[in-house]
Order: structure tokens, then C-alpha cells, then sequence
């Protein structure tokens, strides 16, 4: 079952079209990365996903329903500008915000001080806010977040300008949350911690979402490729259809298989097995001391998804130019 | 992530039951914080103490340099006649010059009370000798001059004297003189009495339009400057998320009004609690008690309309630079009173444009509890403009909710006035 339904929002700022029919599920539990260059459209998505700005079309439903202002109180909100009252003391800023979110006083001081220990914040509790360092900020602003207990988390750039140590806490409270039924989505610029984080990952260009799936989705490929450190030459290849090479240096062969039939290659079984067909053909051939397939990072699969645009406008703007 | 399903919605169930929170809840708990955070610093707490030490220093310097209406100690020596100084105390009162009396028990003594300045004039008897026939029966002492208001007492009684003198000399009765000329007087119809102005009604008519303005543009800049804290610290997007724009806009306005009256009460009672116990205002006509009243209830509105004005204005800026040149316009719309005030009013208390204005609800809460002071308001004319001003607050309250939603998640540049009407 769906907890967040996010269908065709579009949001344009006058002529600038911010957003153009970007819909996204998330799962109960699920921890989705929502990748993209600046200005693509993310916080605009989340915002209209809080309330605080509101689409031009397109609906947000929670648990089947549209989301409502009740609804909304139960999102835990990190906003890209980061904010909290900086003359404010970290425990009583923390409290203030659980008592908003509708816990009472009691429960407010709890969830605060709970928090502010899980985050190594709870030295600083009586301190005002403008005395910690950017990253203690950044600690006491997720906490601001999860202080209510939410029933979803919406992050916009929760990691950027995190220390490697803040980043593991934040990476292990998120997964932590997730684990007990929190759905987390979550926008970073640091593609390596989304794919080693997110169950899925969605990416998003000019407004449009222009992938998204669990990465082994997003890494899938009608062409998959294997790198095989072994047998020289190519005449080996000979005696497989659909296989070619790409590139040969030293021992060291990268080959690719497309689907010539039309019917198989494309399911991961279908794949294991023309993989394990390249290695024998190969083991044949000669000795082999590594063999792999070789899958783009979430890095390449997002240069890929996000220059295929950014080339054709390059080219259109040269032929303008010309 | 099928399997997660039910254990997420087990607890979903399971967790913290959250009452409906009524927009009254979040409202109260956004004022609090603003009472508890201002209060609470020490800027505020120093001039809460500075304005009270103000206001008292000031009423005590109005009694010890002699009370607001001035009251005149006069000595007379005992070898001054009985008759004298009745006489003397007749006069005074007749010209509305107050006076105490008191006897040193010399002239040395009457001399040293003069020069400490707790006598403004010592009566001895006439030098004898070479006094001219007709000559008043006494002369007087000061330290350096007499009050003009004194000598025009001691002049009036010495000239009846002569006059006494010369119509005895006459052979005629000064008493019959006397009494004819006391009924020889012209009889005046005012089509329009001027009521009597005393110099406190003028002083407590200055200090109300002062402290007014001091409340109503401290309060109001107040909540200009927490509005763009909340936008220019981007701590308004996580609050925007929990409440509506316009509860915390709501919340802000009450939360420092609060402040602002607290700082306010305590001001102007320890002013009246000062001017009670010195007894500086028992002679003034001012109705002290239904003034203070009626000075609340207009810092209320005048709170409510400049505060919601000042909300909107800033709530389309990004920087505290930029609050004093967006508000401008607001703050000219107290400055117009409060001139007004100063260079005419309090000159001319029944002007007719003072009158108008005070209908006015910018203007009103500045205009009225000055005119209330000079007592020159009808008993209806203050709630007709209260219920003017209040009849109005509605308008401007959806107003400048509607500006303030519009404005206060956009952060950067200056947002134009029609920008923000629209987008909200």
C-alpha cells in the first residue's frame, strides 16, 4: 500500500515552469533518494509535499486520502535553508516545536531530550543555538524534524555541510526510522550515500521526473556489459551471438551483449546466465583471474539521465547561435 | 517493503494519540513563546525599569517644584495684623492664586525660610515712619523676585487700600464703594464656554500622546522585526509547516501586545501611583481613573491596527535592513497624530480637525485619550470611535493575513505589495 501519492504536480513561477507532472510513490518503511542538479525542481516538491506552497495541478494523497493540514502535522520537515530561531535554547527551541506539532508539554520535554541525546545534541540543550557549530545546527535541526515522531520524513539536503562522523549518525538515524515503518524521502547531491542508503531513488531534470526505481531498476540495462581479466584476442568472442567487444587493454576485456532475438537478456536471470556463458567461453579460451559485470554507479546512470538533455539544449543553443 | 506494511500501520495505530489541536492551541502557544523570549531578555527588562524610573522622576520633579498647579507658601511675621493677612488670603483667593499661610516665628526665621527656599515670600509690617498716607499696612520679602501671580495679589490689596484711604479721606464709606463695585460688573454669555485648561492637563495630555506613540511603534516595530526574524532565519518554513500563516501571525501580534501592555501598565502606574501619593494632579480637573481606562482599551486598538499593518509590511522583506524603509508608510500614519498633537492640539484642544480626526482609527488612539485629558470629549464620542475602530479591525486583520501568507515564504528581494495579494 501506497503512504505517499504524489501525482502530476505542476508548479510554474511565472514563465519558469519549476515542476511539469513529476509523480512519485513511497512505501511504508521506504527510504527514497530524490536526486537532481540545482534548480530541477526538488524543493519545490517538497514544499508543495508540506503545504507550504501549493501546486498549480497535481495531488499528494496520504493513505489513499488527500493530504490535509492534520496530515501535514505529521510529516517530520527538514527544509533546505535551514531554520531555527537562533537566539532560542536548543532544548526549549526543541520543545516548542513538539508542543506545535501537538504533543503536550510533558511528552514535548521527553521527545526533546530523547532526541537530543540520539543526535549528541544533549551537552548543548541549554545552549542557544547561534553558539553550536554549523553541524551541531544541522543536528538539532533533524531533530527538530523527528521530535513529534512523524509518520514521514521529508529532508531536503539533510547531509550537505555534514562532517563523515554526522554523516554516519544521520545515515543510522534514517535508517533507523525507515526500519520502523517511517517512510523517509530525502534529496542530497551525494550520489554514493543515496545508493548506499535509498531503496529507491528517483531522479528529476527541468521539472520532469526522468527516472526512478529501486537501483537495481535505475542499473538495469538492455545492453550489460562484463569486464573479463583473462583471455587475449576476441577470437574466443566468435562463438557468441550478441556479444561484442567495447574495448580490450592488456588482459584486461570489457564486452557487451545485446539482445539480438528480441525475447531474452532482458530479465536479471536472463542476464546471469549469458553472463556465466561469456565466463565458460572464456575459461575455454584461457585462464581467468576476474570476471565481473559491470553496472553504472547511480553517479553515471544520473550523468546519463541528466546530460542527455543538457547536450541537445547545448546543441540547440549552438544551432541558434549559428 | 510488503512485509513492513502491517507493522507500520500497527504502530501508526499504536502511536501517540494527538488531540485535535484547535487554532486557538497554536495561537497561544506562539504568543507564549513571544512573552516568554521577550520578557526574558535583559534589554527589555532594562528599559521596562528605565521608562518606570522616567515617568516617576518626572512626577516627582512636578511636586517638588511646586505641583503642576503652583501653590505658594507666604510667611507672615507675628506683629502683622490679624486683619492683614485675612485680607491678604481674601485677595489670593479671589484671583485664584493658591496660597498657604504660615507664621515664622520672627522675621530672622521668616528670612532664613526664604532663602532655603521653603517660603516664596515673607509679609512684616510696614516700616514706620515715613510711609506716605494711604500706603498698604505691610511690604514683603522675597529671595530674588515675586512671582507675577503674588504680586498681583499684594498690588490688588495694596491699591484697595489707597483707595480705601482716599475715599475716607473723601468723607465717602469704603465699604458702600466697595460693595458698588463689586456688583458693577458685565454680565458675559458664552455661546460656547470654553472650558478651563490647567497647566497639568496640558503636561498629562503631552505625556499621554508620548507614551502612546512610544508603546504603539515599540510594539509594532517589535513584531515587524519578529516577523523578518522568522523569515530572515528561514525558521518560518518548519513553522508554516505545523501552523497557518495567519495563527502565527495571530499568535505574534498577541504575544507582544502582552509584552508591550505589561511594560506599558507598569509605566503608567507607577506614574499615577506616584502622582496619587504626591497629590501632584488633586487640583486638576483631568478625570484620572476613566482616562487611564480608556487609554487602555485605545492602546489595544491602536496595537491591534499598527501591529497587523507592521506584520504585512515586513513580512515582504528578507533583511532587518530592509524593515525601516517598508514600514515607513505606517510610521508616518502615527507620526501625522502625534504632530498634530504636539503643535496643535495641546494649544487648542477643542480644534474641529482634532475632533474629526479622532474618528479616524489611525488616528484615533492618539487623538482621543489627549482630548479626553482636556476634557473636551462628549461621554459619546469615545465609544462611537471605539466601536469605529474596532468595526475596522476585521478588514484589516484579512488584510494583512492575506499580504502576510502571501509574502512570508518568499525569501530574496523585496516583494512588490500587489505580488503578494495575488499569490496568496
Amino acid at each position: 500500500m501506497a503512504v505517499l501519492d504524489v501525482a502530476g504536480l505542476t508548479k510554474a513561477y511565472g514563465d519558469l515552469r519549476a515542476l511539469d507532472g513529476v509523480s512519485f510513490r513511497l512505501e511504508a518503511g521506504e527510504l527514497f533518494g530524490f536526486v537532481g542538479s540545482n534548480g530541477a525542481g526538488k524543493t519545490t516538491t517538497m514544499r508543495i509535499i508540506l503545504g507550504v506552497l501549493t501546486a498549480d495541478a497535481g495531488t499528494v494523497t496520504w493513505d489513499g486520502a488527500p493530504i490535509d493540514f492534520a496530515g501535514r502535522r505529521r510529516i517530520g520537515y527538514m527544509p533546505e535553508e535551514r531554520g531555527l530561531y537562533p537566539k532560542m535554547r536548543v532544548g526549549e527551541q526543541l520543545e516548542y516545536l513538539a508542543r506545535l506539532h501537538g504533543l503536550d508539554a510533558s511528552a514535548a520535554v521527553t521527545a526533546s531530550k530523547r532526541w537530543a541525546e540520539t543526535l549528541g545534541i544533549d551537552a548543548r540543550y541549554a545552549d542557544e543555538v547561534q553558539q553550536l557549530s554549523l553541524g551541531n545546527q544541522q543536528r538539532v535541526q533533524l531533530a527538530a524534524a523527528l521530535v513529534h515522531s512523524p509518520d514521514l520524513l521529508v529532508l531536503d539536503e539533510p547531509f550537505s555541510g555534514l562532517d563523515p562522523v554526522a554523516v554516519d549518525v544521520m545515515s543510522g538515524v534514517l535508517q533507523e526510522r525507515a526500519a520502523a515503518g517511517v517512510p523517509v524521502i530525502f534529496s542530497s547531491h551525494q550520489l554514493d550515500l543515496v545508493e548506499r542508503l535509498c531503496d529507491r531513488v528517483g531522479i528529476i531534470r527541468d521539472g520532469k521526473m526522468v527516472a526512478q526505481g529501486t537501483i537495481a531498476d535505475l542499473r538495469h540495462t538492455d545492453t550489460p556489459q562484463w569486464m573479463i581479466d583473462g583471455p587475449t584476442g576476441d577470437g574466443w568472442l566468435s562463438s557468441l551471438p550478441g556479444v561484442r567487444l567495447i574495448s580490450q587493454q592488456g588482459a584486461r576485456t570489457v564486452v557487451e551483449y545485446s539482445n539480438t532475438d528480441g525475447n531474452s537478456g532482458s530479465s536479471t536471470s536472463g542476464e546471469a546466465a549469458i553472463g556465466q556463458t561469456i565466463l565458460r567461453a572464456a575459461l575455454a579460451a584461457g585462464p581467468v583471474t576476474e570476471f565481473a559485470p559491470l553496472r553504472p554507479s547511480l553517479t553515471e546512470i544520473y550523468r546519463h539521465e541528466v546530460s542527455t538533455t543538457e547536450e541537445s539544449a547545448a546543441h540547440q543553443g549552438n544551432g541558434d547561435a549559428r | 517493503m510488503s512485509l513492513t506494511t502491517p507493522t507500520v500501520q500497527a504502530a501508526a495505530a499504536a502511536g501517540p494519540a494527538l488531540p485535535a489541536q484547535s487554532a486557538w492551541s497554536s495561537i497561544g502557544l506562539i504568543a507564549r513563546r513571544e512573552i516568554s523570549t521577550r520578557t526574558r531578555a535583559k534589554s527589555w527588562r532594562v528599559t521596562t525599569l528605565i521608562m518606570v524610573a522616567v515617568v516617576v522622576a518626572g512626577v516627582l520633579i512636578a511636586h517638588f517644584a511646586g505641583g503642576l498647579t503652583q501653590s505658594f507658601a507666604v510667611g507672615f511675621t507675628p506683629d502683622v495684623p490679624a486683619a492683614t493677612v485675612n485680607a491678604i488670603e481674601a485677595t489670593a483667593k479671589a484671583a485664584s492664586v493658591s496660597m498657604t499661610a504660615s507664621t515664622p516665628a520672627s522675621q530672622d526665621a521668616g528670612q532664613a525660610l526664604l532663602t532655603s527656599g521653603d517660603l516664596d515670600a515673607l509679609v512684616i509690617p510696614q516700616t514706620a515712619g515715613d510711609a506716605p498716607s494711604g500706603a498698604p499696612s505691610f511690604e514683603v520679602v522675597v529671595k530674588q523676585t515675586l512671582d507675577p501671580s503674588l504680586q498681583a495679589t499684594f498690588t490688588a490689596l495694596a491699591q484697595q487700600d489707597a483707595l480705601d484711604a482716599q475715599v475716607t479721606g473723601l468723607g465717602g464709606d469704603p465699604g458702600t464703594v466697595a460693595a458698588a463695585i463689586h456688583e458693577a460688573n458685565v454680565q458675559v454669555t458664552a455661546l460656547e464656554p470654553e472650558p478651563t485648561i490647567d497647566t497639568s492637563q496640558i503636561v498629562v495630555g503631552l505625556a499621554t500622546v508620548i507614551v502612546m506613540y512610544i508603546a504603539l511603534m515599540m510594539g509594532s516595530q517589535f513584531v515587524a522585526q519578529g516577523v523578518v526574524e522568522e523569515k530572515s532565519s528561514r525558521v518560518v518554513e518548519i513553522l508554516l509547516a505545523t501552523v497557518r500563516p495567519t495563527y502565527l501571525m495571530a499568535g505574534k501580534v498577541l504575544g507582544i501586545g502582552v509584552v508591550v501592555l505589561i511594560q506599558m501598565v507598569a509605566t503608567v502606574g507607577a506614574a499615577a501611583l506616584a502622582a496619587h501619593c504626591t497629590g501632584v494632579l488633586d487640583a486638576s480637573a483631568i478625570h484620572l481613573g476613566s482616562m487611564l481606562v480608556w487609554s487602555v482599551a485605545w492602546f489595544l486598538v491602536g496595537f491591534t491596527i499598527f501591529a497587523l499593518m507592521l506584520a504585512a509590511l515586513a513580512s515582504l522583506v528578507s533583511r532587518q535592513e530592509e524593515v525601516g524603509s517598508v514600514t515607513m508608510p505606517a510610521l508616518m500614519l502615527a507620526m501625522l497624530p502625534y504632530m498634530y498633537t504636539v503643535t496643535v492640539l495641546l494649544h487648542e484642544p477643542q480644534a474641529q480637525l482634532g475632533k474629526v480626526m479622532s474618528f479616524v482609527p489611525f488616528f484615533a488612539p492618539f487623538l482621543m485619550p489627549v482630548r479626553a485629558a482636556f476634557n473636551v470629549v462628549a461621554p459619546w464620542e469615545q465609544p462611537v470611535a471605539l466601536v469605529i475602530a474596532v468595526a475596522f479591525l476585521p478588514v484589516l486583520a484579512w488584510l494583512a493575513g492575506r499580504i502576510y501568507a502571501g509574502a512570508v515564504l518568499r525569501t530574496g528581494a523585496r516583494i512588490r505589495l500587489k505580488d503578494a495579494l495575488r499569490s496568496a
